[in-house]
């Protein structure tokens, strides 16, 4: 994989693997005895490990020209492998914090296996870890087809995936040592933040570069949602993690936000990290592998147009809708509630459309379970941001916040949308681009599919009975004006649901390991017959693909 | 800035850019001439005949 790069190609790697190792060592230094020098370690390991890796290959003979007639697909075959291991790492993490909840020993009595340090570990493993590198697998796969262009150049991409995926380390690595900024989603610390920074340019760049080739003139609209994703991620992520760190040999840094402002801020950011991370991109991932897939063109390309310019309008106005009764004027939480129930409009109109796009090839759906993951993704989006607009009215979120509710609401578009629609994509992909007819085995497709259908069900219904049961425990008071319930007793009215939600949970990574052996067994069984519309030549309409008539 | 200033000018000018664009974007979207190149976009995907290779073998300059 590393041969393929050219002999310039080579030298720039180490150039950069250089730097990276020189920037570790500094980190080391001057960090010492904290966490900084511990992650300028890891970092310099990381450079070390590449320049061993490109050394290797140096002198091999380079590529020849033929591989500039074809599509550069070793980054997002790389980073589908990664997702997945990312998905098993995060899912297992998860599942174990929701067993902490019913037996809280399973701590073992250390600092970094508290609930407080593993729960932001499962998020960022399962978001960014798994979701990250999903959709910049899928993104790079999708835009050169769209585009009918090559990546620009062969080491941009590598250094957008294994900078990012060193981010994600950095990440996890810390919170087991107790390093956040104390921001929901955006916990890492400066350093770290400056990296992700400069990967998230970097792809930027990759895409308008490839984007300025392409062969068509009108953008194919899952590029438009892959840009959002990239562009507003960009945005957001610089402004909120604004932050002067106490010294260069210290991870701690001070926001340059405080209170009402700093909340704000934070809740800006995390609410349209939802948006255009966790929607928009897997908006561009389902706009082109759910057509393609079900081998029809998508039911609505305008209404495709608008949902994109809605979620793009209304999206980042929604954030004040986490701070309902703070101290947050009034007229800005009503401006959140307000935007957020119009956002159905757009999230509805997408829904929709995916789901028209099947109508008609149902029989296509009960046959092919990785189209079923797709379907199941449509339904899911177009439940949980239902769930969603009617949780942002200030009176639902009077019962609603705080509770399980929110957690269940979440784990509906987490597991519901973003993993069905990313394990769809996979599966959809592997064969393409290992150019192999099919997955190894479809019948453990199936398995992954109703396991997780099973846990996704399981979790959501016990955290919805289980927020609810809470909330309104919390607000119930009896004849003479106090509360009915102390706080332990509602905790113990949850226990129940917690064993349910944990044992979902487990259904879940269940699938997720089964995913993961699939795809390795499917890479590593070779001399299948190759896939027609993987193959390297001229579509001469081969036979047995009535999956990709048009307008069928 | 004064706060009511700011709040003034987000009430008044958001309001107004913001259905100014909605129309735009609708406008775009039903414009009869732009139907062609949607359709096509929409079954772009799909195409058979196209090779699962870039359009032009060409280097990037």
């Amino acid at each position: 994989m590393i041969a393929q790069l050219t002999k310039s190609e080579r030298q720039l790697a180490l150039i950069i693997l250089l730097a990276f190792t020189i920037c570790g060592l500094a980190m080391a230094i001057a960090g010492r005895q904290d966490p900084l020098g511990v992650h300028g370690a890891i970092v310099m390991l990381a450079g070390i490990a590449g320049i061993f890796g490109v050394i290797y290959v140096y002198y091999e003979p380079e590529p020849d020209e033929g591989r500039l007639a074809l599509y550069y697909d070793d980054p997002t075959k790389v980073a589908i492998i990664l997702a997945m291991i990312w998905a098993v790492i995060g899912m297992f993490i998860g599942d174990w914090v929701a067993w902490q909840l019913v037996f809280p020993n399973l701590t073992f009595d250390a600092g970094w296996s508290s609930f407080g340090r593993i729960r932001p570990a499962h998020t960022s493993a399962v978001i960014f870890g798994f979701g990250g590198n999903g959709l910049i697998g899928t993104s790079l796969y999708v835009l050169q087809r769209t585009s009918r262009a090559r990546l620009p150049d062969q080491i941009s991409p590598w250094f957008v995936l294994l900078g990012y995926n060193l981010f994600c380390l950095l990440a996890a690595t810390g919170y087991f040592m107790g390093v956040t900024q104390s921001k929901e989603y955006a916990e890492p610390e400066w350093y770290a933040d400056l990296l992700l920074e400069i990967v998230w340019i970097v792809y930027f760049v990759i895409y308008m570069r490839t984007l300025a080739r392409r062969k068509e003139p009108h953008i194919y609209v899952a590029n438009w949602y892959y840009m959002a994703f990239i562009l507003v991620v960009a945005i957001l992520h610089t402004v909120n993690n604004l932050a002067m760190p106490v010294s260069f040999g210290h991870a701690k840094s001070y926001s340059a936000f405080s209170g009402v402002q700093d909340a704000m801020t934070q809740w800006w950011y995390g609410h349209n990290a939802v948006a255009f991370f966790l929607t928009s991109g897997f908006l561009g991932m389902m706009y082109y592998y759910l057509p393609v897939r079900a081998g029809r063109p998508i039911y609505s390309y305008r209404m495709s147009i608008i949902s994109f310019w809605g979620i793009t309008f209304m999206y980042m106005w929604v954030g004040s809708h986490h701070l309902h009764y703070t101290a947050l004027p009034q007229w800005v939480q009503t401006l959140g509630m307000t935007f957020s129930l119009m956002l159905l409009i757009p999230s509805w109109g997408s829904a929709g459309n995916a789901l028209l796009t099947l109508n008609g090839a149902w029989h296509k759906v009960r046959d092919d379970a990785t189209l079923r993951f797709m379907m199941v993704a449509a339904v899911f989006y177009g439940l949980t941001t239902f769930e969603g607009s009617f949780m942002a009215i200030r009176s639902v979120n009077s019962l609603s916040h705080y509770t399980d509710w929110t957690v269940g609401h979440v784990h509906a578009g987490a597991l519901g949308w973003v993993a069905m629609i990313t394990f769809g994509s996979i599966y959809a992909s592997v064969p393409w681009l290992w150019k192999r007819e099919r997955m190894y085995s479809p019948a453990l497709v199936e398995w992954h599919f109703w396991l997780a259908v099973a846990g996704l069900f399981t979790y959501v219904f016990a955290m919805w009975n289980s927020g609810i049961i809470q909330g309104l425990m919390w607000r119930t008071y009896n004849s003479s004006g106090t509360l009915s319930y102390s706080f332990i007793e509602t905790v113990i009215a949850m226990k129940p649901y917690y064993v349910a939600r944990a044992v979902g949970g487990f259904f879940f990574f269940a699938g997720a390991v089964i995913g993961l052996y699939n795809i390795v067994m499917t890479i590593r069984t070779a001399g299948q017959p190759a896939d027609e519309r993987a193959a390297d030549r001229p579509v001469a309409q081969p036979t047995g693909v009535p999956a990709l008539q048009p307008g069928e | 800035m004064e706060h009511e200033t700011t709040v003034w000018f987000a009430k008044s000018f958001g309001l107004f850019y913001l259905i100014a664009m909605s129309i735009g974007v609708v406008v775009y979207a039903y414009w009869p001439k732009n139907k062609t190149s949607f359709d096509s976009a929409a079954q772009s995907i799909l195409d058979p005949s196209v090779e699962d290779k870039p359009y032009e073998a060409k280097r990037w300059q």
